[in-house]
């Protein structure tokens, strides 16, 4: 794959121009890889054991979501997300407790245990864009947002995150075409993690890449090693770079692999070939860059261990914080479909809160999603 | 005979299906050696090959446009969409396209095509893996739209939708999909579209319903009787256009008290079609204002999905109160 762009190899080695940035960048972004499988390995285990319904496998993909995340300035810049980014988030100091509280859909949730686990919705520390299951809507949306920044004179640029998959979807089309015709500050960042479901990429589509599909729409494409986490954060810097500049949007496509199921609620083993998780396990991105950081002096064996160790213990905190905290209350299911309510929502929560509370049985908190 | 679960009479029907004629193939996403997300289509992929059973990119309206180009010339697709709530990039081409297209060509180009699809709430999905949105599609003039209830109907009404000349929607309960088991027929059979069903006799009150609503109405039905010594009748509506109007009609005539019950929300749902019926028709008949048992007016939520979905005591209060009227 000689059009891929890679900094460092799989060992390790240095293969690249390595980003000149201090080194506690460097440590960041490695300490939110490996709390980004730290939360997940304790979302898996959270939804195995039956105290929260889904969640979404990250691991394997570490690296597209923290390199990306790195090259932001969220002081500007926003983010249009898809589900599989836990890593954006962590990066940028949201807590994982308040990410836990979307998990338990508790009364802390920011989507007020609205939505499903793992669709989160930020607006501080940084603009994490409520994650929509429908696949694609965000991507327009982020060629909007950057609209608006550009047309009162900004220079934020938006970055938007979707699967493979994705690029399938009309939103991915429409929002390409207009960032071209418009040149709009937008990042698309394509996580070709080589599945959609139990769909392989080549069913997908037809073109060589997915980084070619930018040409149509004149836009940029390139193609990175999405589990060389240096790479990831030269290319999206360049890109957001561009957009700060009035060059206009960029399509990046990560090649990785999805390490584990699309879901907690999906067998990969009935459909992804043994040899390749195999291939892949040899790529693991954190592994690689740990080396690199021993490598370079920047981390030890004994700091690591203790940075893992950390993650876990800080998982798991997190995890029994959520877990104490109750339920919303049962008016919240009429609140904010309107910023105003209006008199046959105000008359349906009153009916609903009368009939219930009459009622003395207890809501069935915790559940299983079959996807 | 075997004994199936609703999802498996669908996986049933299918294959039943697609032995009986060639021209009949599967396509949506996960559909082929995955079998579907729910299972719905599994071992179809091995049986019949790639041909008669693939899996597509990810886009509904692609999945939806082509199964339409694929129905005027000669095939009959059956798409499915992973779940209801992933139907609406795919609105267009059902809206303005397959269900107009008899009538804009004069009856020379036609779409007998199906579009399976899991709907409801009660799997904890949230907003986007929960909605009934049948309201949508029974407004669209030359689409049907059929609501299965039990493994029974569930394989009869889709072989029958299936030999449709028309486009058909066909939401699948995916609550019921491994609820129950019932004795279902090996082989060819169909439960005719435009037909009801009454699935608990009675004639002091009548309750309309289809889907997943309809074992919440039968034991509401059966707790009503017990408690008050009436007895309640339960129709399941199976076919929501084109409706069998006459029977909806003439069971409120016999019974005189109705209740209507959905999961969708309230405000322009079926059940408020259904009340606009019997209102025009057979205010004659009616001893007490319908009631209606609906969703609410919000999106579908998450955690306290319990107190969104109607329930069985929701369902015996509204009858209660049609008695007592
Ligand atoms: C419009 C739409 N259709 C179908 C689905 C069901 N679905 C959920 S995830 C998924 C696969 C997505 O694949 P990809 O875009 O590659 O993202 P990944 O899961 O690999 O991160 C599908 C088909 C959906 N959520 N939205
Ligand atoms: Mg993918």
């Amino acid at each position: 794959m000689s059009d891929l762009l890679q900094i460092i190899d799989r060992e390790g080695n240095k293969v690249g121009t390595v980003p000149r940035v201090k080194k506690e960048v460097f440590l960041n972004m490695y300490r939110a890889m490996v709390r980004t499988r730290a939360f997940d390995d304790r979302c898996m285990k959270l939804q195995r054991t039956g105290k929260v319904g889904f969640s979404v496998p990250n691991r394997g993909i570490e690296a597209v979501s923290v390199g990306a995340a790195a090259a932001l300035d969220i002081s500007k810049d926003w983010v249009a997300p898809h589900y599989r980014d836990f890593g954006i988030m962590l990066y940028h100091g949201v807590s994982p407790e308040r990410m836990m509280d979307t998990m338990f859909g508790n009364e802390a949730d920011s989507a007020v245990g609205r939505q499903m686990p793992v669709h989160f919705s930020f607006r501080k520390p940084l603009n994490f864009l409520s994650i929509s299951s429908p696949l694609g809507t965000q991507v327009p949306q982020a060629v909007g947002i950057a609209m608006a920044m550009k047309t009162r004179g900004e220079d934020g640029a938006v970055l938007t995150t979707f699967g493979d998959g994705s690029t399938s979807a009309s939103g991915f089309h429409s929002g390409m075409n207009w960032a071209g015709v418009f040149n709009s500050p937008t990042v698309f960042l394509c996580q070709n993690n080589q599945w959609a479901i139990s769909c392989p990429s080549e069913q997908q589509t037809k073109s060589s890449s997915y980084a070619i599909k930018g040409e149509a729409y004149g836009v940029p494409g390139v193609r990175v090693d999405g589990n060389d986490v240096l790479a990831m954060y030269r290319a999206v810097s360049q890109a957001v770079k561009r957009a700060r500049a009035g060059d206009g949007p960029t399509l990046i496509e990560a090649v990785t692999f999805r390490m584990g199921g699309h879901s907690t609620s999906d067998d990969p083993t009935k459909y992804v070939d043994p040899e390749l998780v195999t291939y892949w396990e040899q790529r693991d991105p954190i592994v690689r860059f740990s080396a690199f950081l021993h490598a370079e002096g920047i981390l030890n064996e004994a700091a690591d261990a203790t940075l893992r160790e950390e993650a876990k213990d800080e998982m798991l905190t997190a995890a029994r914080a959520a877990e104490a905290k109750p339920v919303p209350v049962l008016t919240s299911v009429f609140e904010d479909v309107f910023e105003e309510t209006p008199a046959h929502l105000k008359k349906q929560s009153a009916f609903c809160v009368d009939h219930y509370s009459s009622r003395g049985e207890g809501v069935n908190e915790k559940g299983e999603f079959p996807l | 005979m075997s004994e199936l679960t609703l999802v498996q009479a669908v996986n049933d029907g299918l294959r039943v299906a697609m032995k009986e004629d060639e021209s009949v193939l599967v396509l949506g996403q996960d559909v082929g050696p995955k079998g579907g997300v729910f299972l719905a289509t599994d071992g179809l992929h091995a049986e019949f090959g790639e041909d008669r059973c693939f899996d597509t990119p990810l886009s509904e309206d692609g999945i939806v446009g082509v199964g339409i180009g694929m129905a005027m010339n000669g095939m009959k697709p059956v798409c499915e969409i992973q779940f209801q709530d992933f139907i609406f990039p795919a609105f267009d081409q059902i809206v303005s396209e397959a269900a107009k297209m008899r009538y804009r060509s004069g009856g020379q180009y036609t779409v007998p095509m199906v579009i399976r699809t899991p709907y409801g709430g009660g799997i904890r999905g949230g907003l986007y893996h929960s909605q009934s949105g049948e309201a949508y599609f029974a407004h669209t003039p030359g689409l049907k739209v059929v609501i299965p209830s039990n493994p029974y109907d569930a394989k009869g009404l889709l072989i029958a939708a299936i030999q449709d000349p028309d486009p058909v929607l066909f939401m699948e309960p995916k609550a019921l999909y491994r609820a129950f088991r019932q004795e279902v027929p090996d082989g060819l059979y169909t439960v005719p579209l435009s037909t009801t069903a009454t699935v608990v006799e009675g004639e002091d009150c009548v309750v309309y319903c289809w889907g997943a609503m309809v074992p919440v109405c039968k034991t509401a039905a059966e707790r009503v009787s017990e408690s008050r010594g009436k007895s309640i009748r339960v129709v399941d509506l199976r076919t929501l256009m084109p409706l069998d109007e006459e029977a909806v009609i003439q069971a409120t005539r016999e019974c005189g008290r109705v209740v209507v019950v959905q999961e969708a929300p309230r405000f322009c749902g079926y059940a408020s079609e259904i009340s606009a019926i019997l209102a025009e028709n057979a205010v004659d008949s009616l001893e007490a204002p319908i009631q209606r048992v609906t969703g609410f007016d919000t999106p579908f939520p998450n955690t306290l999905e319990n107190y969104y979905i109607p329930d069985a005591r929701r369902v015996v209060d509204a009858i209660e109160q049609v008695l007592d009227y």
